[in-house]
């Protein structure tokens, strides 16, 4: 088997490159930037992805989870850690943000027992409405104007760390006896209560995990942008998350890679300096014109591009790029030998149809 | 009268005025949730369009109001029906969550659309003059006056269209079954285009009235404005077209409310909070029925 010492090979390297990119500057200071916006984009898509894509429900909190772990870590490292002497103790300032998200990602949980569809839906937007405003009128941590300076922190190294942490964490868990659970509620929810799944443990199990990732990708988040307010993290942030959920495909581990990452590295693409870094090649007579144009242009325009893509994406391939495929990388051996002796698994049943 | 009195029929004023705004949007996410079960996040971007064409109409074509208010309504239907046939009607045998995404994509691409060709806030002009009457301290505006009557009066047309007409029946019908209705003769594309015509046609009425009540608008104004539309749909029951109108009353009240007895701050901590409430005690809204479940 030669795929035995090939994962972990490939991210030993992944983490020495982690590591030696900002160290020995091998990428510039942008690239590196953007490829720490993948991280946490791929953070927040993942774990978006347990809820809206295995378990079909369609949450759109996840803003407002990592509202709070945002404001946690940016807490901690600004008025309680000496993260300014002991820069080991960021970690630890990450993992509250984290924690404090899923504590408060009971809130969404328990109502899950009562409420599905489009009603929880709705109990999500409330509770990301609520987050915001509740931020908004406490004046002692910054109100609406938000917690200015605090300090970069997040390094590369720990973005990678996370990014694979959480992969990690959620893939597992989709495989796990819980994860046929989460699965299995997605499909029909009173049958898998007759089939003796425990569905308010999995809810839980599922909620928690979720929410627990997006408060570290906002701590990570805060201490990459160095200024978090209210604003940073309402509806439209969400939208954002959603879409690369639903781009890469929905109950996809890799497609919410690949939707994080096809998603945030165009936008990036699209910007005025990228394209004319990428044309620079051309005769000067063709690039000056060309370069004020976009210059003036496709600022604006390139936020009109997006969503239209999107909208072709979904009209051609209506479950996402990679919707209810897999990797082959990401399924464990058991689960693929049992696949090629009894085929559809998991199968093509509609998802989120009627509840 | 005494003080009290007086403030409070003013915010009552107000709360009706802000009300008959979130009703007319909140209609069009009711209706077309009723006949496709699908929630039309573009919705309140069309709102926003609708302002934007009374805009246009005002400033580039110097009209009047009702022809404005007439040709913005159009302009809106027409839009709305565009978005239905383009980008929904492909995906009616998809799943339900590639619909959704795809109306926030529409509702996202409307606004940054606007945005690049509109890049600064717009003023409104004053289409009506404004008469202020002070009825024993009450100052009650003739454009208030406008907004309430003229809301209240496309609620009535609406409501006699779906109940008491042939189009409405066959509305009603499709929201009911939509295999074998069309079977006995209704047209279900027709219908739907005309379900999605009414929607935002009222939400190109509202874009104008809002327009002219808060006379500075920009491409992203249909973001609150159309969840809170949203929000008063589900509060009153979604896909029921009187629990709709109920629902933005409420919430219009609550928020002017809230504002005018506490900080301003609070307004949106307080109206979700109760909507989490709500939806927690009575998940199906005030008018909904609840759905019995199949096994």
């Amino acid at each position: 088997m030669a795929q035995r010492w090939l994962l972990p090979a490939l991210l030993l390297v992944g983490f020495g490159l982690a590591f030696a990119i900002p160290e020995y500057n091998l990428l510039n200071k942008y690239v590196q930037l953007v490829m720490m916006y993948v991280g946490i984009n791929i953070i927040l898509t993942v774990s978006l992805n347990l809820v809206n894509g295995y378990m079909g429900e369609f949450s759109l909190a996840h803003a407002g989870f990592m509202a709070v772990g945002a404001y946690t870590a940016a807490l901690l490292t600004q008025k309680v850690l000496p993260v300014a002497a002991y820069p080991g103790l960021f970690p630890l300032a990450v993992l509250a943000g984290g924690l404090m998200a899923a504590v408060l990602g009971l809130i969404v949980a328990v109502p899950s027992f009562k409420v599905r569809g489009d009603y929880l839906a709705i109990i999500t937007l409330a509770f990301l409405m609520i987050v915001k405003s509740v931020i908004e009128n406490i004046d002692t941590i910054g109100g609406p104007r938000g917690i200015p300076g605090i300090k970069k922190l997040t390094t590369l190294p720990w973005v990678f760390f996370w990014t694979v942490f959480s992969i990690w964490v959620v893939r597992n868990f989709v495989y796990s006896k819980y994860g046929r659970g989460v699965l299995s509620i997605r499909e029909d929810e009173i049958a898998s209560d007759l089939m003796s799944v425990n569905t308010r443990r999995v809810k839980f199990l599922a909620f928690m995990v979720s929410s627990f990732f997006a408060g570290i990708a906002g701590a990570l988040f805060a201490h990459l942008l160095q200024f978090i307010s209210p604003r940073v993290f309402d509806i439209i942030k969400t939208t954002d998350v959603l879409i690369m959920v639903y781009l890469g495909g929905i109950a996809s581990i890799g497609g919410s890679i690949l939707g994080a990452t096809v998603y945030t590295v165009l936008l990036e693409l699209l910007r005025p300096s990228t394209v004319a870094a990428m044309l620079a090649w051309l005769p000067a007579v063709v690039f000056d014109p060309l370069n004020e144009y976009f210059i003036r242009h496709l600022g604006v325009w390139r936020m009109v591009i997006m969503p239209l893509l999107l909208v072709l994406v979904m009209l051609y391939w209506p479950r996402g790029i990679m919707g209810l495929r897999e990797f082959r990388w990401f399924i464990p051996k058991r689960d693929l030998e049992a696949h090629h002796r009894q085929p559809a698994h998991g199968g093509n049943h509609g998802v989120a149809h009627g509840h | 009268m005494s003080e009290g009195i007086v403030y409070w029929l003013q915010q009552t004023l107000n709360a009706l005025q802000l009300g008959s705004i979130y009703a007319l949007i909140a209609l069009g996410y009711t209706m077309v949730y009723g006949i496709l079960t699908m929630i039309n996040f573009a919705h309140g971007d069309v709102f926003m369009i609708g302002a934007f064409f009374c805009f246009l109409a005002a400033v580039y074509l110097g009209l009047p109001f009702a022809p404005t208010l007439l040709l913005t309504m159009l302009g809106a239907a027409l839009l709305g029906v565009a978005i239905e046939r383009l980008a929904y009607k492909p995906l009616r045998h998809a799943p339900r969550v590639s619909a959704i995404i795809t109306a926030l994509g529409v509702g996202i691409f409307l606004e940054n659309f606007t945005l690049a060709l509109a890049p600064y806030p717009k003023n409104i002009p004053a289409l009506l003059e404004n008469i202020t009457w002070d009825l024993g301290g009450v100052s009650l505006s003739s454009l208030q006056v406008i907004i309430i009557l003229l809301s209240l009066g496309l609620m009535f047309v609406l409501d006699y269209v779906v109940h008491r007409t042939p189009v409405g029946m066959a509305m009603r019908a499709i929201s009911w079954d939509k295999t074998f209705v069309p079977l006995m003769g209704v047209p279900l594309d027709l219908i739907i285009s005309i379900t999605f015509a009414i929607g935002a046609g009222l939400a190109g009425a509202a874009g104008t009235m809002y327009a002219l009540a808060y006379p500075v608008i920009d491409p992203y104004m249909g973001i609150m404005v159309g969840w809170k539309a949203f929000i008063s749909a589900v509060v009153g029951g979604i896909g029921n077209i009187r629990g709709a109108m109920i629902g933005a009353f409420i919430l219009g009240g609550v928020e002017i409310m809230v504002t005018a007895f506490f900080p301003s701050t609070y307004r949106d901590f307080v109206a979700f909070t109760l909507l989490m409430l709500l939806i927690l005690v009575r998940p199906y809204g005030i008018l909904g029925k609840p759905r019995t479940q199949k096994v």
